[in-house]
């Protein structure tokens, strides 16, 4: 279990924002921050790498205390036992492959080096240098180093961003199957509705540095009264009227959908929106494609 | 007969200055990168002063400071037993500062370029700054500390006016190439002062050159 209650505030030219964060996290979980940009998602992140010091709060870690203002307590970075994946990776660039996942693996170290090369199937690259990897790649070494290091708790800082659509649905597999294979609690950060529902067991919505919403995903995404078959969270591309319906252009992962609505239904829903489309009853073709 | 002593001894003064100007400016530009105390810009005006100074400034305030009739000159003498004027160690000291920032500024701004994530990754692994300062700064800045070896290098080869105020002529002690050619050129012997031009002409293009081979990656090319 990790609790927090933080604070924290940022002077910025735009006035700054307060951090008031406070909520658990049961152990072994998968858990997504959710929200717009400088909501404060990666400061939270940070806060709890003890890459950035709260101002004041506390943040317990499985009964520990790893920061705790009013007994002045803060657990150096080094000694959190932390996996921290970068949005730019942070791969070193004079190492190899292995020597990136050599430099974070304590020397009595449970993993092989070399176990973990070939589940993050990576044992073809191992004497390369990160610069001459692609982002999926470089993605994947970043998430075998944070794993060498057998963290307790493994932080991901919108690790998929930059990846095309195909790289990040096999990364979302491995992600899936790392944290059910080593079993600890899993943080991160991500805007992808799809990913999000994919990989997590509860959602915390973050705006304007308060956690305003949790949740699993279907509680926070998901409309509980359809009951549908099928349902997909895409963007609106472009809305057309003709005559009393509407034709609603949806982008759902790289397809372009058209949906017919009801005027009714379009009420509140402007281009750009994030939108669900689900169906109740229908009739699906289903055909082989290889 | 050619007398190589000066030579010899511009040689030595410029590889025991970039000796200690490493050893000194190691800390002093990792300091300058993550320091926020409040006499920084103080003391990265000092470190850069010896870019626009005139040589003969720095050696002037040198001479009076380390004179042995003045108070700070006398305690080194007595206390150390070490002769700062006129001397080689004199001569290594007052180089080491005014060559400070053509090995500080290249160090500096590699360190500054190197990603903040990098160090930080670092330290999520556990590692000190300390190790991090071995094992991913300092190796991901080959090319700075490079650059500002060779610049100190070659300053401090063709320094003048600085070593002619504190170390005066002294043959064998103090009297450098640079010093040895002017030296020449009064007493009209043109072949001698000629020789020793040629010679420091050469090696520091060959060194200047070497430098930019490593660092544009030619020779890298060539041997594959």
């Amino acid at each position: 279990m990790i609790c927090l209650d933080l604070h924290k505030t940022f002077k910025t030219t735009g006035g700054g924002l307060t951090l008031h964060l406070q909520t658990e996290v049961p152990k072994g979980s998968f858990v997504t921050l959710y929200g717009p940009s400088g909501a404060g998602k990666t400061s939270t992140l940070r806060m709890i790498a003890g890459l950035l010091k709260p101002d004041e709060g506390i943040l317990l870690v499985e009964d520990v205390p790893w920061f705790d203002s009013s007994r002045k307590i803060n657990l150096r970075v080094q000694k959190r036992q932390i996996g921290y994946v970068f949005q730019d990776y942070a791969l070193f660039p004079n190492m190899t492959v292995r020597e990136n996942l050599e430099y974070g693996c304590p020397e009595d170290s449970e993993i092989s080096i070399d176990e973990l090369l070939e589940f993050m199937e990576l044992g073809q690259l191992a004497s390369r240098k990160p610069q001459t990897l692609s982002g999926g790649q470089q993605q994947r070494v970043a998430l075998a180093r944070a794993l060498a290091q057998q963290p307790k708790i493994l932080l991901l800082d919108e690790p998929l961003a930059a990846l095309d659509y195909k790289f990040r649905l096999k990364l979302q597999d491995y992600l899936f199957r790392i944290h059910r294979d080593f079993n600890f609690t899993t943080i991160m950060v991500s805007h992808d509705i799809g990913e999000i529902s994919r990989l997590s067991d509860l959602v915390l919505v973050i705006e304007e540095g308060r956690v305003v919403r949790q949740g699993t995903p279907d509680e926070i995404f998901g409309n509980r009264q359809i009951s549908g078959k099928f349902r997909f969270v895409g963007e609106v591309q472009g809305i057309e009227k003709h005559d009393i319906i509407y034709i609603v252009s949806v982008l759902v992962q790289n397809q372009l959908i058209k949906v017919v609505a009801q005027p009714s239904e379009m009420r509140g829903i402007n281009m750009g929106d994030k939108v669900m489309i689900a169906s109740k009853a229908f009739n699906p073709i289903i055909y082989k494609i290889d | 007969m050619t007398d190589w002593q000066p030579l010899f001894l511009t040689f030595k003064l410029a590889l025991v200055t970039t000796l200690v100007l490493l050893i000194v400016s190691l800390p002093l530009s990792w300091w300058l990168v993550h320091s926020r105390s409040k006499i920084k810009p103080i003391i990265a005006t000092l470190v850069s002063m010896p870019l626009v100074l005139p040589p003969t400034v720095l050696g002037f305030y040198f001479l009076l400071a380390f004179s042995p009739g003045n108070a700070f000159g006398s305690w080194i003498d007595r206390w150390l037993g070490i002769q700062l004027v006129f001397s080689f160690g004199g001569l290594v000291l007052a180089s080491v500062i005014y060559s400070l920032p053509f090995m500080v500024h290249p160090i500096q701004a590699g360190l500054a370029a190197v990603p903040s994530s990098l160090n930080e990754a670092s330290y999520v692994m556990g590692k000190s700054r300390w190790t991090t300062l071995w094992r991913v700064q300092l190796p991901n800045i080959k090319t700075s500390l490079l650059t500002g070896i060779v610049l100190a290098f070659a300053h401090t080869v063709g320094e003048f006016g600085v070593v002619l105020m504190i170390g005066g002529n002294i043959p064998g002690k103090t009297k450098v190439a640079s010093i040895a050619i002017y030296d020449e050129v009064e007493a009209l012997n043109y072949a001698s002062a000629n020789l020793y031009s040629a010679v420091l002409f050469v090696i520091t293009f060959a060194i200047l050159l070497l430098v930019y081979l490593i660092n544009g990656g030619y020779l890298k090319r060539f041997w594959k």
